[in-house]
């Protein structure tokens, strides 16, 4: 756990900075994993229940490893006015997996976000980091496709 | 290394130097970088530009500027060329051959680039004859389009930390306190209150040291000024904040960002280094005794963190969970010391008010809310985008002549201020002036501002179910009325959606919504009815149409609604039958086809995909 200890390093051990170490802990292995936990309890001098607590709280920890592809969705005020809750269910569908969820497989994570404030390209979908704007229910079939998902298109040669 | 700056000469020095090289004559091509643009893809578009100008060996005729977000979302991605100031927007990657040979080479004005006013159909050449720029005052914003946010020397072009220099060497520190106060500027962030008191409060209270914060943990879906001004001026807001410590006596501060915001945070970042770099952060601040430093702490994505208490609790390394508030945070806030937050618009406020003086400000606006507000105006607009104007001007001005309207001719139903905590304003108060007393009048409030326009086409109860789910997701948990409350309310609006409503439920949430007003420890919890209870009072009528009818009159909930296609209008294209997911939409080619109700899960996909409008929701 090198890295832990890095990460810790670099806000000088400063309790008060948890959420930030957390955050390049998460960063670093694309989750929190059970002994990154236990090395940051163990460095700072602090229970695990108080990492823990924070690694729940907190909506941008996760506990369990994410998938290969990262879809987020955002539920922002203008994206729902424009239907984006129509998208997320076409999206859970496509996927087979629930906002919030990782496929079995572990290639998909797809979640939902309160608002990216990109409102003017709403509905957004972020695919990998990259914004994908004004998403329609066509678009993210789409979109699905071109990550080897079967999903109805209109396309012609479907 | 640039030199410290030790006087109020040394800075002049300094300004004189960037103001040299930042010639508003010389041909520059300002793009907008901000988050918003650079989803259209604006960063490929400004490295093809630039590869072209070193290709072509153009370096010294013009310049390329990275600038901040200039607010017309809607058009991006967008450019303003200098000096002529024309104002190019949805430009794509094969104008860029263009733009070199006819612009900037023969200074010709390309007219495809051009935006064309909707109503009079005439295409508009400067920036600033625009109407969605026309009417807005940009006091705060304005300089986003002009600098480069990675530049201290551009913000120092534009007179940057003069007013800092002012406030050290020609006030006394309550003095500047007396010149907000004087101001009148009220908190950008939701609740409004007197800044100047705030500090005022701050400076006076025992208990050393004492902290200065600034909330940039903006997480009102639909708002994102405070964004833009990190990204696009940060050292407008830092030059705030190092007034405000000098002001309350403070020595540390912190900058409490949400996560999800990496090139804000990456900016704010910078301006710290470059801002430590030339002494206006630091020990000694330009010369004098005052020592002041900062730092930056990344929120963990949660909404009740924009609240000052779980603010106080995240940087402290706990959940956020807020506490009650009968010690001020003024007197106990951050580590239990006296602490002043105010949000990312307000400390940007700063810098003006001791430029211009108290009675300049007092001079724009109503008369208990002064200077101008940013609101992000977004949803169903012709022009979406961050618009800066002075309290006091209508609803109707912003939504119709800033904003232009409601897209594809369709009818105004709603304005939504105040984010989760607010409410939803009707075509009948449109003509109201917008200011923080006005909007809670109305039962709505200000919020961080944004504004979220709906048309007919959006159900009433459907906004106010969606804003309570939110809630429901970021309540923190810690008071019953809040984490209960919410859900049963939430519930409640399910049932109603779903056509199983019952008029007695309308009289439950109003007492309900209520006792969670009164009885949540926190403003979140404590305004979290406010959507439900303004839709309540000026959107009766559909709540009633889902319980007595049950109808959605705007064609949105679900249970309420069914999907089917018109034999007039169907050509038999087949695109519904190969977007349908579950085999409901059916037909042969060329031919009339049907939906099976029975598999029809009402996904919505044939209805977006008609490109002849030949379903429809009833």
């Amino acid at each position: 756990m090198k890295k832990v200890a890095e990460i810790i390093q670099k806000y000088n051990s400063n309790k008060g900075f948890l959420v930030p170490i957390l955050q390049d802990v998460q960063k670093e292995f694309n989750y929190l994993p059970r002994e990154a936990l236990n090395a940051v309890s163990t460095i700072l001098d602090l229970p695990l229940s108080r990492i823990y607590e924070l690694a729940t709280f907190y909506k941008a920890f996760s506990l369990t490893p994410r998938g290969r592809h990262q879809l987020s969705l955002c539920m922002g005020t203008a994206c729902h006015v424009r239907g984006a809750s129509l998208l997320q269910e076409s999206i859970e569908r496509g996927l087979n997996i629930k906002a919030g969820e990782t496929s079995d497989d572990l290639e998909f994570t797809f979640e939902t976000v309160n608002c990216l404030g990109a409102c003017a390209l709403g509905p957004i979908l972020v695919v990998d980091e990259e914004y994908q704007g004004q998403v329609t229910l066509s678009k993210t079939n789409k979109i699905l496709k071109t990550l080897g998902k079967k999903v109805a298109t209109d396309d012609e040669e479907d | 290394m640039m030199k410290k700056i030790k006087s109020p000469a040394d800075l002049t020095k300094l300004q004189e130097a960037a103001k040299q090289r930042f010639d508003p004559e010389k041909p520059c091509i300002a793009f907008c970088t901000g988050t918003g643009c650079l989803a259209y893809g604006t960063q490929k578009l400004v490295d093809t530009l630039k590869d072209e100008i070193v290709k072509r060996n153009l370096g010294d005729r013009v310049y390329i500027r990275n600038t901040g977000c200039h607010g017309f979302c809607e058009r991006g991605p967008m450019a303003v060329i200098y000096p002529q100031k024309i104002f190019y927007q949805k430009i794509k990657l094969e104008d860029v051959p263009d733009v070199i040979e006819k612009t900037v080479l023969k200074g010709e004005v390309i007219d495809r680039l051009l935006y064309k006013d909707p109503v009079t159909k005439t295409k508009i050449v400067k920036e600033d004859e625009v109407p969605f720029y026309k009417k807005q005052m940009r006091l705060v914003f304005g300089m986003n389009g002009l600098i480069e946010p990675t530049s201290i020397e551009d913000y120092l072009a534009i007179g940057g930390y003069g007013a800092l220099a002012k406030a050290l060497h020609q006030m006394q520190p309550q003095q500047v306190v007396d010149e907000v106060i004087a101001a009148k500027l009220r908190g950008r962030g939701g609740g409004g209150f007197p800044t100047g008191w705030k500090w005022d409060a701050t400076r006076k209270a025992q208990g050393e040291p004492k902290y200065i914060i600034c909330n940039a943990d903006e997480g009102d879906p639909g708002a994102y000024m405070d964004r833009s001004l990190l990204e696009g001026n940060p050292h407008s807001v830092l030059e705030g904040m190092v007034i405000g410590a000098y002001a309350i006596g403070s020595t540390h501060g912190y900058i409490y960002v949400r996560n999800e915001y990496p090139l804000a945070v990456k900016n704010i970042t910078l301006a710290i280094e470059k801002a430590r770099e030339l002494g206006l952060l630091g020990d000694n601040i330009m010369g004098t005794d005052f020592s002041f430093d900062l730092l930056i702490n990344r929120g963990g994505g949660a909404f009740v963190c924009g609240e000052s208490s779980a603010l106080f609790a995240s940087i402290e390394g706990r959940s956020g969970e807020p506490r009650a508030k009968y010690v001020h945070a003024t007197d106990r806030g951050l580590y239990n010391k006296p602490t002043t937050l105010n949000n990312v618009e307000t400390w940007a406020n700063v810098p003006l008010i001791i430029n211009n003086g108290s009675a300049w400000y007092a001079g724009i606006g109503t008369e208990k809310s002064k200077g101008t507000k940013i609101f992000s105006l977004v949803g169903k607009i012709n022009n979406t985008g961050l618009v800066e104007v002075p309290m006091g001007i209508t609803l109707r001005e912003i939504i119709y002549e800033i904003g232009g309207g409601i897209p594809k001719g369709r009818k105004f139903k709603a304005v939504q201020t105040g984010g989760p905590s607010g409410g939803c304003i009707p075509e009948e108060h449109l003509d109201m002036p917008v200011d923080f007393d006005a909007l809670t009048d109305l039962g709505s409030m200000m919020g961080s501002g944004g504004m979220i326009v709906m048309d007919e086409r959006n159900c009433m109860v459907d906004v106010a179910k969606y804003f309570l789910s939110f809630l429901e997701g970021e309540s923190c948990g810690k008071c019953t009325p809040c984490r209960e409350g919410v859900l049963q309310m939430r519930k409640i609006l399910d049932r109603i959606c779903e056509g199983k409503g019952a008029m007695e439920d309308l009289d439950t949430l109003e007492w309900m919504g209520q006792a969670i007003a009164d009885g949540s420890l926190c403003a979140l919890g404590g305004s979290a009815p406010n959507p439900v209870l303004t839709t309540l009072r000026y959107f009766r009528d559909e709540y009633e149409a889902h319980i007595k009818d049950k109808r959605c009159p705007a064609g949105v909930c679900k249970a309420l609604i069914t999907y089917s296609i018109d034999p007039e209008t169907c050509t038999g294209c087949h695109v519904c039958a190969r977007i349908c997911p579950t085999q409901a939409a059916t037909g042969e080619k060329k031919e009339l086809h049907t939906i099976n109700q029975e598999l029809c899960i009402k996904c919505g996909a044939c209805y977006e995909s008609c490109k002849f409008d030949a379903v429809k929701v009833s």
